[in-house]
């Protein structure tokens, strides 16, 4: 924006410092904004003199919006943006508290108004300034959650992708939920690695809960298996349903060197007989 | 240049890796493996692979061709302890050993080697009365 249209702000901030900021916490303390119950009104006063100090450093530097003072502002919106959503403060909170430093100037520049004319435009030049702080603060927030939701994603994944032990040598992963790649990925190496810790020789998984294979998910298990297999392991996959078995045929996905089962239950009974265990009942004659 | 040192065991021949496989020294245990099989008449080979963290794909197909070769040579070959990362590469590289017989362990191994050759009638010892002659990998 022209110079001409922010010198005035630059004049007010400069002269008027004192009197915005008093007006400021005044609107803050009457407005929704304020919270005493997540921040001691010292702590906002605080806050607001940094930003006026850092606005008024940068709307009188001259600077584009690149330039080092406005990168200060935007870094002070984003420390306080972060540490405001930690105190349990709303992004619309955030945004008022930035937001409500509007009127005060307003007032200011209308006192110290020389030129009439000139008003208008300098008053859009405020409010389009404030507005991108007050936009900038929302945008942290968000990226911070998006951080936090991501991270969340991560944690579940791993939650969600149990390897049970079903008896000695025989280890289940029950899958529930779509697979993608990612989770195949984390799958994978779960399972390899319990394998390798309690030295099973039959792992079966169950995709009991998959709602879909694909292509893409049909050669994730094979590969699952045929890793598992590298490390002498043998697979089961269990929990086939008519229809998964439908598409697997029709998608012409060739699961012919894998043991499948369509029951958990049949899966592991295959598994005890791999390991040599009989199971049968107590007064039948045996049939494992 | 050193060497995988191949050691003897009855009628088998144990190799451990231990060291960093580099291509130089897959090459030689491919050679020292293929005289020692055909000197000593070895009818298992067991490979255990259990301290190698990385392979790439040269090593991998190493490994698959010494299994190999061990085969046609009339030895059993069956590959111990590969790490779950280990098997993941092979995997992601398309190199999934077919007719590679695998095994946790190394008792495992030696144990899968005993009743395959015993089912195979190579080997009078007596029977444990197992079934493991069915597990990975395909029939001879």
């Amino acid at each position: 924006m022209p110079p001409s249209q922010t010198s005035a702000l630059a004049g007010v901030l400069q002269k008027d410092r004192a009197g915005v900021l008093q007006a400021w916490m005044q609107d803050q303390q009457a407005g929704s904004a304020a919270r005493p119950d997540l921040m001691p009104a010292s702590e906002v006063q605080d806050q607001a003199s940094q930003l006026l100090d850092l606005l008024a450093a940068a709307v009188g530097s001259g600077e584009g919006r690149d330039g080092s003072s406005w990168q200060a502002l935007r870094q002070f919106l984003a420390s306080i943006s972060t540490s405001r959503a930690a105190q349990g403060f709303s992004p619309v909170e955030t945004a008022a508290f930035v937001l409500s430093v509007k009127q005060p100037l307003f007032t200011k520049l209308q006192q110290r108004a020389a030129d009439p004319g000139q008003l208008p435009a300098e008053l859009w030049a405020m409010t389009t300034l404030i507005d991108d702080l007050a936009l900038q603060t929302t945008a942290v927030t968000l990226e911070a959650r998006d951080r936090m939701i991501a991270r969340q994603q991560e944690e579940m994944l791993e939650l969600s992708t149990p390897v049970v032990k079903l008896w000695d040598g025989i280890l289940a992963l029950p899958m529930i939920g779509t697979l993608d790649s990612a989770r195949t990925q984390v799958v994978m190496e779960s399972l390899l690695q319990r394998i390798v810790q309690t030295g099973a020789e039959v792992a079966i998984i169950d995709i009991t809960g998959v709602p879909t294979v694909d292509t893409l998910v049909a050669q994730h298990l094979i590969k699952t298996v045929t890793a598992a297999r590298l490390m002498g392991a043998d697979c089961i996959i269990s929990g086939i349903r008519p229809q998964i078995a439908a598409t697997i045929v029709h998608l012409g996905v060739d699961l012919t060197n894998v043991d499948t089962k369509a029951t958990l239950a049949d899966a592991f009974r295959l598994a005890l007989r791999r390991t040599g265990h009989a199971l049968g009942k107590s007064n039948g004659s045996e049939r494992a | 240049m050193d060497r995988i040192p191949i050691l003897k065991m009855g009628r088998f021949l144990l190799v451990t890796i231990q060291v960093d496989m580099h291509d130089r020294l897959a090459l030689a245990l491919q050679d020292d493996l293929t005289a020692r099989i055909t000197e000593t008449g070895a009818r298992g080979v067991l490979i255990d692979i259990s301290a190698l963290e990385m392979v790439d794909s040269f090593i991998g197909r190493m490994i698959a061709n010494i299994a190999s070769m061990a085969r046609i040579l009339d030895a059993e070959t069956v590959v111990t302890g590969m790490q779950p990362a280990v098997a993941i590469t092979l995997v992601e590289l398309g190199l999934d050993l077919p007719g590679v017989r695998t095994a946790l362990t190394v008792e495992r191994g030696m144990r899968l080697l005993r009743s395959v050759l015993r089912a195979a009638g190579e080997l009078e010892e007596p029977s444990d009365a197992d079934d493991e002659g069915s597990d990975a990998g395909p029939a001879e």
